[in-house]
């Protein structure tokens, strides 16, 4: 059976009463949720069976100068057909988390990406190195104050 | 007793078989394979950042170029993303130009994956069975958008030209005589020993593990998991459209290649609904070149040939994306290499990585 999302983040709140969780306003799909019970949220989606969110679609990403970077993921569950996205606003000057690789396969290499342009490190990785840029690249492309001779900014 | 050594491999950058730019790093034993790190990003052209410097309109374009064998699904999931910020509804008859489009380009992707596959298996004919037949496509393309690979054809709004009748009619009578010769493709393969021996069995990949790693498409419906967005979300013209989801439990490279041939036969079973039911009227709204986008996030997907592709496009406000990104299905694929190779013969290399339908400008974006 499909749960909405105030359903989930009920669930949320009553096995994790000491945070707050609350819905995103930007983002109709999403809860935002705080960096140090990341792990543990996602860990409890993947394996309460009313949940059972079995399948990652993807984490990535959004750079907003000066001080936030918002963190993205998006879980979905084949068998039950709901989805999620959870959100984190993670420190800009030292943006870290915990890997998701032990839970879902295809997080290694979304992560390899995000630290590769957005500089975040994820803790307890396999194996956290550049994905797309060259292992010598310095920088984060993706972040906005991001300077290279070839990115031309279109004039206004 | 005489020891072995194992060796490294270096298949690709340059290797006709891995489509595009693919290295993989391939630790042997002989002729088998022990340990497999695929390694990507030479096509890496950083579309995300550059859709960051561009104006909505100007994005689609450089969509295109995500993935080449399906450029109007790639034009649809980033136009989708920007209508549902922007809270636009194209009209009626724009939806099933739409489908129309999506469709046709399945059918030309998947030919182009048949013919490539053959031919990485060993057999040359198919190809060009395939190929002559993927023109007729790439013909209805340049009638309707004036390009035969990447087509900026499908705008916010609705799409970018009107297509006539006189396209309608031939795509039909391109269904007419293109639809009976699918069982002869199989007819090429499927009573082919040779074919039967080096797919049936080969490159096993188990539900879970397909959960797992996050497949999508007809690699996970050969796996036996009927997950597709034009059936779990239906977007466009598709929930007044009758068609079935082919799925095989056998999830080898055998089940992969029945279940895009059934899709093709899906495909043409939806444009002849199209061509029924597609309605009159404008196909798309006038909006200005250079539109603003309330503030907001959103996540879209739809199908394409590979499986599920989408986009994630986050706007402050402006005429510009703030963040864009793709999430793309061979980026998905290639990943399940490391565990799919470790044990099978060089040979079964082609046959397994052909079987995922892999394209690398999406992966590396």
């Amino acid at each position: 059976m499909a749960l909405k999302l105030e359903q989930i983040r009920d669930r949320l709140r009553a096995r994790f009463p000491e945070h707050i969780i609350v819905e995103d306003l930007n983002n109709m799909a999403a809860l935002v949720i705080p960096q140090e019970i990341y792990h543990d949220v996602v860990w409890f989606l993947k394996s309460d069976e009313e949940l059972d969110f079995d399948y990652l679609e993807f984490e990535t990403c959004a750079d907003h100068p000066p001080d936030l970077l918002a963190f993205v993921c998006y879980l979905r569950s084949l068998g039950h057909g709901h989805r999620i996205a959870l959100k984190i606003n993670l420190d800009r000057n030292q943006p870290s988390l915990p890997s998701l690789a032990d839970l879902y396969a295809n997080a290694d290499w979304n992560e390899r990406e995000i630290f590769d342009l957005f500089g975040v490190i994820f803790h307890n990785h396999p194996d956290l190195r550049r994905l797309m840029m060259p292992e010598d690249w310095t920088g984060h492309p993706l972040r906005k104050d991001y300077l290279h001779p070839n990115v031309v900014k279109r004039p206004d | 007793m005489l020891t072995t050594e194992e060796f490294e491999l270096n298949m690709g950058p340059q290797h006709p078989s891995t489509h595009g730019v693919l290295r993989m790093v391939l630790k042997m034993d002989g002729e088998r394979v022990v340990s497999c790190e695929p390694i990507v990003g030479y096509l890496h052209r950083s579309i995300e950042k550059m859709a960051e410097n561009r104006t909505f309109a100007q994005v689609i374009p450089v969509t295109d170029r995500l993935d080449y064998c399906t450029s109007m699904t790639s034009n649809y999931v980033y136009v989708m993303a920007v209508e549902a910020l922007a809270d636009i509804t194209p009209p009626a008859r724009g939806e099933y130009i739409r489908v129309i489009m999506t469709e046709l380009n399945r059918i030309a992707s998947h030919l182009l994956w048949y013919g490539t596959f053959c031919l990485e298996i060993g057999a040359t004919t198919p190809f060009l069975y395939a190929f002559a037949d993927r023109e007729k496509v790439l013909d209805l393309f340049e009638m309707a958008s004036g390009a035969r690979l990447l087509y900026n054809f499908i705008r916010i709004g609705g799409v970018g030209r009107e297509v006539s009748q006189k396209f309608l009619d031939k795509m039909m009578t391109f269904l007419d005589g293109w639809e009976p010769r699918i069982p002869m493709y199989e007819a090429l393969l499927d009573e082919n020993p040779i074919f039967y021996n080096r797919t049936k069995g080969v490159g096993y990949l188990s539900q879970e593990k397909a959960k797992h790693y996050g497949v999508s498409g007809p690699n996970i419906r050969a796996s036996g998991i009927a997950m597709d967005v034009r059936k779990d979300a239906p977007f466009a013209a598709y929930s007044d459209l009758d068609f079935d989801i082919p799925v095989f439990q056998e999830g080898d490279v055998f089940a992969r290649y029945r279940a895009r041939m059934e899709e093709m036969r899906q495909s043409a079973r939806i444009l002849r609904q199209c061509f029924d039911k597609i309605p009159g009227g404008p196909s798309s709204i006038p909006l200005n070149y250079r539109i603003k986008i309330p503030e907001g996030e959103t996540y879209q997907h739809i199908e394409s040939a590979r499986g599920d592709i989408g986009c994630y496009l986050v706007s402050r406000g402006g005429d510009m994306p703030w963040r864009c990104k793709f999430r793309t299905p061979s980026f998905v694929h290639i990943q399940i290499f490391r565990d799919l190779l470790p044990g099978v013969l060089i040979p079964d290399i082609m046959a397994i990585c052909a079987s995922f339908d892999i394209v690398l400008p999406e992966t590396d974006r």
